[in-house]
């Protein structure tokens, strides 16, 4: 498969990036898209040319680590994917594709296709957590009585790995679906009830001064999610907030 | 209380409430002028009541004005915050992968409508404002209705008439159902409410534009 890259370089955070073009030939469909990329860099290496930075850890779709914008969509043009699951039998001979780091100014561009989603982690700090005593008098989570829908619904919104794909298909760049999905995996359980005000407020404060866009209900995050982390998410944390609001 | 200004769940919140209140205003708009094209005298009846009635007048009024410069000026504010979220724009961006064009134009439906809302209050409101708190002249309850008639003679004004129903249709489909999510109710009840909400999108203009064109055609 020969194919035309346009990819966004930019030395570091404070240069002016722009779109380059690459040729890229041999591609095979089998090749996960990160691979191929992995080939363009050997062909640049090979050429003493600096080869293009972008993030990667796993590689099998658990780490969240990998972003990239493909074509205008997160983690490229399948569902339910991160970008080491994309496979290059998705494009064809002749095609070209357009690389991008995943866009906000809440993810501020390190170098090339590698963002910082820090911004993901103070949220998180914020109040992504139960204050538990650890020192030998633990309860054993299993003695309290979970209703089964909402122990489901906990693990499916936990299931988010913080790739930040929602932020980077919300038109608005908000980063509402990541933090529902946090909020929500205890909000809905006993334990995380207990500070459950205090933590949407702290979250979503956080969230806001982050400079993350405003939620806009069009459903973008939900359908590019990998993980499928639903927009009820997002209808719980407002009713999570809106009651933690009328309680001061 | 400031915090809760600032905090965009409170925002989207204070958007969907004062959207709702707007949508219920049309319905009531639409009952009292669906009234013209079976009955004049009814629909006569009904204007002098909402025209003369002064808690309609100094109340509901008032309340009405507040919530439409509100809901613009808030979705003014946020879709310049939401602009400064994103600075630097995708080279390519595929927003119509995952989510269709009316929600993610919602300031260029709302503008239209907006525009056409300046139109309709230089038709309707000021003039009506004029006859009776400027010239102060006396209440002619009969009036009304040939002043409806006379605003759908013009095959221009009609026409801009019915293409600003087309983009209301289009700011409901996607503001009406969505208003629901941002109050936090999505549940078991949530497919039906947005096949009822989105039915209200299109019926509710559509019968607007009806009452226009059989009193366009009628001349």
């Amino acid at each position: 498969m020969n194919l035309t890259l346009k990819i966004w370089r930019q030395k570091d955070a404070k240069s002016q990036g722009k779109m380059v073009d690459y040729q890229i030939s041999g591609i095979e469909g089998d090749m996960s898209f990160l691979e191929m990329l992995d080939v363009l860099n050997e062909d640049l290496i090979s050429k003493g040319e600096e080869p293009v930075v972008f993030d990667h850890d796993c590689r099998e779709g658990i780490c969240g680590s990998c972003s990239l914008q493909i074509n205008g969509e997160p983690h490229g043009p399948d569902r339910l994917i991160t970008t080491c699951q994309l496979h290059m039998r998705k494009f064809n001979d002749g095609d070209t594709i357009y690389i991008e780091p995943f866009r906000a100014k809440a993810f501020p561009v390190v170098k090339d296709l590698m963002i910082d989603r820090s911004a993901f982690d103070r949220i998180q700090h914020a109040g992504g957590y139960i204050s538990v005593n650890t020192s030998g008098n633990t309860m054993d989570a299993n003695a309290i009585p979970v209703n089964k829908h909402d122990a489901d619904d906990s693990f499916a919104a936990a299931t988010c790995i913080g790739c930040g794909a929602c932020v980077a298909a919300c038109k608005n760049a908000s980063a509402m679906l990541f933090t529902s999905a946090k909020v929500s995996q205890f909000a809905l359980l006993p334990q995380g009830q207990v500070e459950a005000s205090e933590r949407v407020m702290a979250m979503v404060n956080q969230m806001d001064a982050e400079g993350f866009g405003n939620c806009t209900n069009t459903g973008a995050c939900e359908i590019e999610c990998p993980k499928g982390i639903s927009l009820e998410n997002i209808a719980r944390m407002n009713r999570e907030y809106l009651k933690a609001s009328v309680k001061g | 209380m400031g915090g809760l200004i600032k905090s965009s769940i409170a925002r989207k919140v204070a958007m969907a409430l004062s959207g709702l209140f707007l949508v219920f205003f049309l319905l009531q708009h639409f009952s009292i002028n669906f009234t013209s094209v079976f009955s004049p005298d009814l629909f006569n009846e009904l204007s002098h009541f909402m025209g003369t009635n002064p808690i309609v007048q100094f109340v509901l009024q008032p309340i009405l004005i507040f919530a439409v410069v509100f809901h613009f000026v808030m979705g003014f504010i946020l879709e310049v915050q939401n602009n400064k979220a994103r600075a630097v724009k995708y080279a390519k961006y595929n927003g119509g992968a995952n989510a269709p064009w009316v929600s993610r134009n919602m300031i260029y439906s709302g503008l239209v409508v907006l525009a056409f809302l300046g139109l309709h209050f230089y038709d309707f409101w000021v003039p009506e404002i004029v006859y009776k708190y400027i010239e102060t002249n006396p209440e002619v309850p009969t009036r009304y209705y040939e002043e409806l008639l006379h605003k759908f003679e013009s095959p221009i004004r009609t026409g801009l008439y019915v293409l600003s129903f087309v983009f209301l249709a289009l700011h409901l489909w996607h503001g009406f159902a969505s208003s629901f999510q941002s109050v936090g109710f999505n549940n078991k009840y949530s497919e039906g409410l947005t096949k009822f909400a989105k039915a209200f999108a299109v019926l509710i203009p559509l019968g607007f534009v009806a009452i226009a064109v059989i009193h366009y055609f009628n001349h």
